[in-house]
């Protein structure tokens, strides 16, 4: 019985170092992505580290998916759309620490993208910017970004090209407004306006991930939809990190690291860039200047004081965007 | 304790009224004790302005005035399609059984979506709605059309096997006796059936209040307009705001509650006024 026993632990700390085991919980968009990398980089740790390691995927929205690490679903590593999502891992349970988002190079964001203007082929209603989304009879797909984190980028975008333009708070608040009374319906998610604005024929402009956009093109065939970079966007960065807690708990944490350290190699680049996202590194990113067009970028620290203060003033209850909808106004 | 103690097939009362206290707990009761736990971390005025904030009211207006009228169309439609499946046989009876369940399995998103697809103004149904002037996704009647869906089988299924255990034969001893067709329905058939009916109806009102799948798709998601309860708890949780999100859906359960266990009285005293 001893033997066994002996025998039995014995054959399972043999295989713990011949395998290992990552679960990456991620936003919805990225599915492809990391399918793609995963298979890179299993490669790759097998070859350097002679391991095997198996990655798990989970995809989601990105608020929904960090509600589900606060409650204990076990991730090595989290990949979502924004930084107050993963802050709230450290506000809401502690898994990381406070200065999670300096501890990997641009912010923890490897890649990045931004949020372009997706129109009916050929332009019919000839939007060339953000302010053509205000005109009467216009009308803009964009989701709720109550529920939606990728739906906040989409809103901030506009605001700070109307600060830019028009030189104000109160100027952008008006126009941010006036944008909304054009958005007829606020689905729920991106995937949802995605839906409304291919597949319902609902609305002039969807308001969109550059990424998505791509996507977008690529399911529903090429020709059907025009985009169009406006003067000025916003730098989205969905970043990353290592959950601490769980790492160490699962013993991963050498693994965790590597697997987001490789996300910055250059093969990593390589396929964020082969998947529609920005890679950060010069050179490859030199290499798709093709296909992403060059334009004006505001990032959220510079110019709304982060997520955590951006999230307050204009998403959270009683904020900016909840006054838009106050009844008579 | 004489009468609890009647000889009956499972043996041991204690037993049994043991593990059905301790499941009854496990399930329903633990989880919502955590609930109501969770929304009592708010202070009393916090708690009052989440309860109470306009945009709640609209939603509650919204949630239980649509789940109320779909549970409605559904006693009507229900009742009339479990009468079909029941008392007449044609071509194709047993598919047109099978398809009543369909809501059940379906996840409610691709219902959600399918609807939408139909009553969108580009859609099947909604193309010939739209020009008369009727809209029906992205609007209120949206979430009332999506809500009758969900809660067609609990009607049909609560009611058909009562329907079956009603034999003709009653009917025909009634018109034997001189009842005309209006009077069998209304003094011999509804009585019958009122309890089954009256179950159903609360059911299919209970799975409506909570849905939350199928209606984001087709309601649009407008504040004030066509915002559910269910999504307003969900952008509660998109802020982290665990106590806002369980004490509107304190607010849903309570209201479910006195509405159910109205409707229990009423079954209670309908089965009273039927057997005396």
């Amino acid at each position: 019985m001893l033997a066994l026993t002996l025998g039995l632990s014995v054959s399972t700390v043999s295989l713990a170092q011949s395998e290992v085991k990552l679960l990456n919980v991620s936003y919805d968009p990225t599915r492809e992505l990391y399918t793609e990398f995963n298979k890179a980089f299993a490669d790759h740790w097998q070859k350097t580290e002679k391991q095997k390691v198996t990655i798990s995927q989970s995809h989601g929205g990105s608020g929904k998916q960090a509600r589900s690490v606060i409650d204990g679903l076990a991730a090595d590593v989290v990949t979502l759309a924004l930084a107050y999502d993963i802050d709230a891992l450290y506000e809401e349970a502690k898994l990381i620490p406070e200065n999670w988002q300096s501890r990997l190079p641009n912010n923890s964001a490897p890649y990045t993208s931004t949020i372009v203007l997706v129109v009916r082929k050929g332009n019919p209603k000839n939007i060339k910017d953000w302010d053509d989304l205000v005109k009467p009879g216009v009308q803009v797909i964009t989701p709720n970004p109550k529920t939606s984190g990728g739906a906040r980028w989409n809103y901030l975008a506009a605001w700070a090209f109307a600060k830019k333009k028009y030189g104000s708070d109160e100027k952008a608040r008006e126009f941010v407004a006036q944008l909304y009374k054009n958005v007829p319906v606020l689905d729920s998610g991106a995937r949802g306006s995605t839906t409304t604005f291919a597949q319902r024929e609902i609305g002039d402009v969807f308001l969109s991930w550059e990424n998505e956009a791509f996507l977008i093109e690529k399911e529903f065939g090429a020709g059907k939809f025009d985009i169009v970079v406006p003067s000025l966007s916003i730098l989205a960065e969905p970043p990353v990190t290592v959950v601490d807690k769980n790492v160490e708990k699962n013993g991963t944490r050498k693994v965790a690291e590597a697997y987001l350290k490789f996300l910055y190699s250059k093969e990593g680049q390589e396929i964020a860039g082969k998947n529609f996202y920005r890679p950060r590194d010069p050179e490859v990113a030199a290499k798709y200047a093709k296909v992403f067009p060059q334009v004006e970028l505001i990032t959220i620290d510079a110019e709304f004081g982060g997520w955590q203060k951006a999230q307050k003033e204009h998403f959270n209850d009683g904020g900016v965007f909840d006054a838009i909808y106050k009844p008579g106004t | 304790m004489r009468s609890l103690r009647k000889p009956s097939v499972i043996p041991g009362f204690g037993l049994s009224l043991g593990f059905a206290a301790f499941y009854a707990s496990l399930i329903v009761f633990i989880p919502l004790a955590a609930l109501f736990a969770k929304a009592f971390t708010l202070t009393w005025a916090q708690f009052w302005d989440t309860v109470l904030h306009p945009q709640a009211l609209a939603s509650y207006r919204l949630s239980l005035g649509a789940a109320l009228i779909g549970a409605s169309i559904n006693l009507v439609f229900g009742f009339i399609v479990a009468w079909v499946l029941v008392r007449y046989n044609f071509f194709g009876k047993k598919i047109v059984d099978a398809l009543v369940d369909l809501p059940f399995a379906l996840p409610t998103a691709v219902a959600g979506i399918a609807l939408t697809t139909l009553y969108a103004p580009q859609g099947w149904i909604g193309q010939w709605l739209t020009p008369l002037g009727i809209k029906v996704a992205y609007a209120p009647l949206g979430v009332v059309v999506a809500l009758t869906f969900i809660g067609l089988p609990f009607v049909v299924r609560t009611v058909q096997p009562v329907l079956e255990e009603l034999e003709k034969e009653i009917e025909e001893a009634a018109a034997s006796l001189g009842a005309n067709r209006w009077h069998t329905f209304r003094r011999i058939l509804f009585p019958a059936l009122l309890p089954a009916l009256l179950t159903g109806f609360a059911l299919s009102f209970a799975r409506a209040v909570g849905e939350y799948g199928s209606v984001v798709f087709i309601s649009g998601n407008m504040p004030f307009k066509t915002e559910i309860t269910p999504l307003l708890i969900v952008t509660k949780l998109e802020q982290y705001n665990y106590a806002g999100a369980a004490a509107l859906a304190v607010v849903l359960l309570v209201f479910s509650f006195i509405l159910l266990l109205l409707i229990n009285l009423l079954q209670h005293w309908s089965n009273k006024r039927a057997g005396g």
